[in-house]
């Protein structure tokens, strides 16, 4: 296998969700430094465009019933051009978790998937800033019960626990200062909002979002000490605050190590963190310089890094669909696809908590399991899918002799990823492989039933350990 | 630990079913003055007394209620009601209403029934993903679409080309055991999933009964979910759902539709059960996440607080529970019913008596018990 392929698909599992060949040649002629850079400076990504999505859907107009939503932001990272400000826009919705359950309307959660696909590379500063101002997450966390004359400490302990520094960091005083300095941060419009949700709960005519207002005669203007620092804080000084301290640096370094490198963190992990961590120093907090740090780290391209994470359930299920290239145009069933995280445990837009999901290896059970394998292998054992024909067609257009069933799992293997199998996986394969009888190529293409073949065992590759692994 | 042989089927009526027209007060005037279009008609109601009677769209659960096989619980909810399909169905899952739970009650119950997790089918699921009431880490809990083609490559309808591709499927993910312990684990968990599937496959083969379910989803679930229980795989906790209940328009047809299958499978299920000898030995518990406003919309009725559930078994004592709230407008809670008992009473009830559990860290707290179960 060749070595630049491999570390390519690598770098496009973990910054993407995986890539097709076609891609990887097209990144592969950039070499794999400007691909970072690219990634991480994405400009105008193309996708797909709303206007043809709405002609199809006329829910996803509205977009406030969750499954239409969950679709609509299925439907970019299927098409985008640049799969890490998606993939990024959702580690911060895992990392953010805001849920769709004490909204019951999906708007206000793609609003604040749009504000981190726009602050999400930028000044970490910049974004805590912009996410103590979003509607669905000061309904989420309730800020807008925090007032002045009656603090609500809901968002001010998770933005030091579960945002920026993480426990252990600060006491239970400076939580509530924190609170203080965010009251009067609050929404423009939310008696208007349940006025509308309690008289007209079919909403026939559809619902406007809420919006962020600051009211300064709910604020408490007075002395607040905080981390050390005493003064008349407001929500932003206490963020320039968050963000100059080590503890932030660390929670954040190690979220994206876990998140795009490996699950677990050893010593080797650690290193690489704190090289994350000057990064965000030097840049002014930058998120894309931390990232940029990761991807060109010696571990992240290291064998130990490849295959060292579980793939989520979305990432499973984008990856699979791009790699058989199917819904790149508006289709009826896009909302099965978002039933599929759901039914895989990662209902998209609807995270459990305010913790997220638990991820690793913690995706996978018996039922979930079943759900990814049962999936991914329908998916992608469809001779008639043009992601699937590419494949077929580089695997039987290489080799003049199929026959060898060990060459042909070998070949599947490299043109679906490059992927690395353990040996009782490549043995099982070749076992399927032989069972199904010699592969016939008629004037160096494949017949029907090889091409059927041939599609079996691009499922049966789909339904690994190793294909649930990134 | 926990009682051998007994066993639960929950029934979860999804979208918020509409109390005021499921056990209706026909013997009270001003149900028919709130309820001017989206109401049952006196006449048609089959009366429990001169005040409450059962939709006419509930016969089969009129029958075992006069037989005393059926606890309707009135009035059932939690404090600050909230009228979020999504959360309110949490607070239902989780048993806790105040905070954000992250463990569900069945799936406690699951664990405190096989703590060392011997058997992968002591909860099973009949739907699509796992409800968060089975949801306990290290909890197994299999969820079967359709008990027929459950388990992996349904999509394979060749008998032989499916042979081949679980025989791969052995062969790749029960290998040796390696170094890596994710691997290992992605391997013990793949033959799980094909052990249990190889085991509730074969339910239906051993199973005949005179009863015919109906085609609809829920029969169809109770029918799969009696094959289970009859085939003796030690499965305790049962879960299945119907819907949708969010009957903000049309409700009289809709809600009409739904009690008939819901009422249909429910009494099938007790009588197969009845055919079987078990029917001692399980209770149907159905709920709802809340019950709707008390006056309607002119074609539907939008979200409400206080609710209903039933409890059908052969070990039940019939009969009302709770009260069934007032509908007066100075009794109204914001247009809905106030609820006056805690639904984790009778999950209480439930884990105490029938499974003879720990209620308390089951439900978060200590709940007064109906006496509701022949112990």
């Amino acid at each position: 296998m060749n070595k630049d392929v491999s570390l390519m698909a690598h770098l496009m599992r973990r910054a993407g969700f995986g890539a097709t060949r076609n891609e990887l040649e097209g990144y592969l002629e950039d070499g794999y430094e400007a691909t970072v850079d690219n990634l991480l400076d994405p400009g105008e990504s193309g996708h797909m465009p709303d206007d043809i999505i709405r002609r199809y859907h006329v829910d996803q107009s509205e977009l406030r019933q969750l499954d239409g939503a969950g679709a609509y932001w299925l439907y970019r990272m299927l098409t985008t051009s640049n799969p890490l400000e998606e993939k990024l826009a959702l580690f911060w919705h895992g990392l953010f978790a805001t849920g769709y359950a004490k909204l019951n309307q999906a708007r206000a959660l793609l609003n604040q998937i749009e504000m981190f696909r726009h602050y999400g590379f930028g000044s970490f500063r910049d974004l805590l800033v912009e996410l103590s101002r979003d509607p669905a997450m000061i309904l989420w966390l309730d800020n807008n019960e925090n007032h002045k004359e009656a603090i609500n400490e809901n968002y001010g302990r998770e933005l030091l626990e579960l945002f920026s520094m993480g426990i252990g960091n600060y006491s239970e005083d400076d939580i509530k200062e924190c609170a203080k300095a965010f009251t009067g941060w609050t929404l423009g419009n939310a008696e208007y909002m349940s006025v509308r949700a309690s008289k007209d709960s079919i909403w026939p005519y559809g619902r406007i979002a809420w919006h962020y207002e600051y009211r300064a005669d709910d604020h408490d203007g007075g002395e607040k000490k905080f981390l050390g620092k005493v003064g008349n804080f407001n929500g932003e000084d206490i963020v320039d605050i968050i963000v100059t301290q080590e503890a932030t640096a660390r929670f954040l370094s190690t979220r994206l190590f876990q998140y795009f490198a490996s699950d677990e963190v050893d010593s080797d992990g650690e290193l690489v963190i704190s090289g994350m961590m000057e990064a965000y120093f030097q840049s002014g907090y930058k998120v894309s310089a931390v990232l940029r740090s990761l991807f060109n780290s010696d571990y992240f391209k290291s064998d130990k890094c490849m295959y060292s994470r579980v793939k989520g359930p979305v990432e499973s299920v984008v990856g699979t669909v791009r790699l058989a290239g199917t819904y790149q145009e508006p289709t009826l069933d896009v909302h099965s696809l978002w039933a599929q995280t759901m039914f895989m445990g990662q209902g998209l837009l609807a995270p459990p908590t305010v913790e997220g999901w638990h991820e690793g290896v913690e995706w996978i059970d018996s039922g979930s399991l079943v759900e990814r394998i049962n999936f991914a292998a329908k998916e992608l054992s469809d001779p008639t899918k043009d992601g699937v024909k590419d494949i077929i067609r580089r695997v039987t257009s290489n080799q003049k002799d199929l026959s060898d069933p060990e060459k042909l799992v070998d070949s599947c293997l490299d043109y679906m990823g490059p992927i690395q199998v353990q040996p009782d996986t490549r043995e099982g394969l070749i076992e399927f492989a032989e069972s199904q009888g010699a592969v016939q190529i008629q004037n160096g293409q494949p017949d029907e039933n090889a091409s059927i073949q041939v599609a079996r065992l691009i499922g049966m590759i789909a339904s690994t350990r190793e294909y649930q692994l990134a | 630990m926990g009682n051998k042989e007994k066993s639960i089927v929950v029934v979860q009526l999804s979208g918020g079913n509409d109390y005021l027209n499921t056990v209706v007060p026909y013997g009270d005037d001003e149900y028919y003055d709130f309820r001017r279009t989206v109401h049952i008609e006196q006449e048609k109601v089959l009366p429990i007394d001169k005040v409450y009677g059962f939709s006419p769209h509930m016969a089969p659960i009129k029958r075992l209620y006069d037989q005393g096989k059926v606890a309707v619980i009135n009035g059932i909810g939690y404090d600050n009601p909230n009228r979020s399909h999504f959360r309110s169905m949490d607070i239902w899952h989780t048993a806790q209403p105040d905070e954000i739970g992250t463990e569900g009650w069945l799936g406690r119950v699951i664990r405190d029934l096989d703590p060392s997790a011997e058997n992968v089918l002591t909860g099973v699921n009949f739907g699509r993903g796992l409800p968060r009431a089975l949801g306990v880490r290290g909890v197994p809990v299999a969820s079967v679409g359709n008990l027929e083609t459950y388990g992996l490559f349904p999509d394979i309808k060749d008998e032989s080309a499916k042979k081949l591709a679980l025989d791969a499927f052995a062969h790749m993910y029960g290998g040796v055991q390696g170094k890596d312990p994710v691997l290992n684990f992605l391997g013990q968990t793949g033959m799980d999933a094909l052990k249990g599937a190889d085991i509730l496959r074969t339910a239906p083969q051993k199973y005949s009964s005179s009863i015919e379910y109906a085609a609809n989803p829920i029969a169809q679930g109770m029918k799969s979910i009696a094959q289970v229980l009859l085939a003796d795989f030690g499965t305790r906790v049962f879960y299945t759902q119907h819907g949708s209940f969010d009957t903000h328009s049309g409700e009289i047809a809709t809600h009409a539709k739904l009690w008939d299958e819901v009422s249909g499978a429910v009494g099938d299920f007790y009588d197969d059960m009845k055919e079987h000898g078990k029917e001692d030995e399980v209770i149907v518990m159905i709920f709802s996440e809340f019950g709707r406003r008390i006056k309607d919309n002119g074609s539907g009725t939008d979200h409400g607080s206080g609710g209903v559930a039933f409890l059908v078994g052969g070990e039940v004592k019939g009969g009302m529970y709770g009260q069934y709230p007032s509908i007066k407008e100075a009794d109204q809670l914001e247009g809905d019913l106030h609820f006056n008992n805690d639904f984790r009473s009778t999950y209480s009830t439930i884990v105490d008596k029938w499974f003879g559990l720990d209620p308390v860290p089951i439900v978060n707290g200590q709940f007064e018990q109906f006496d509701l179960v022949n112990a």
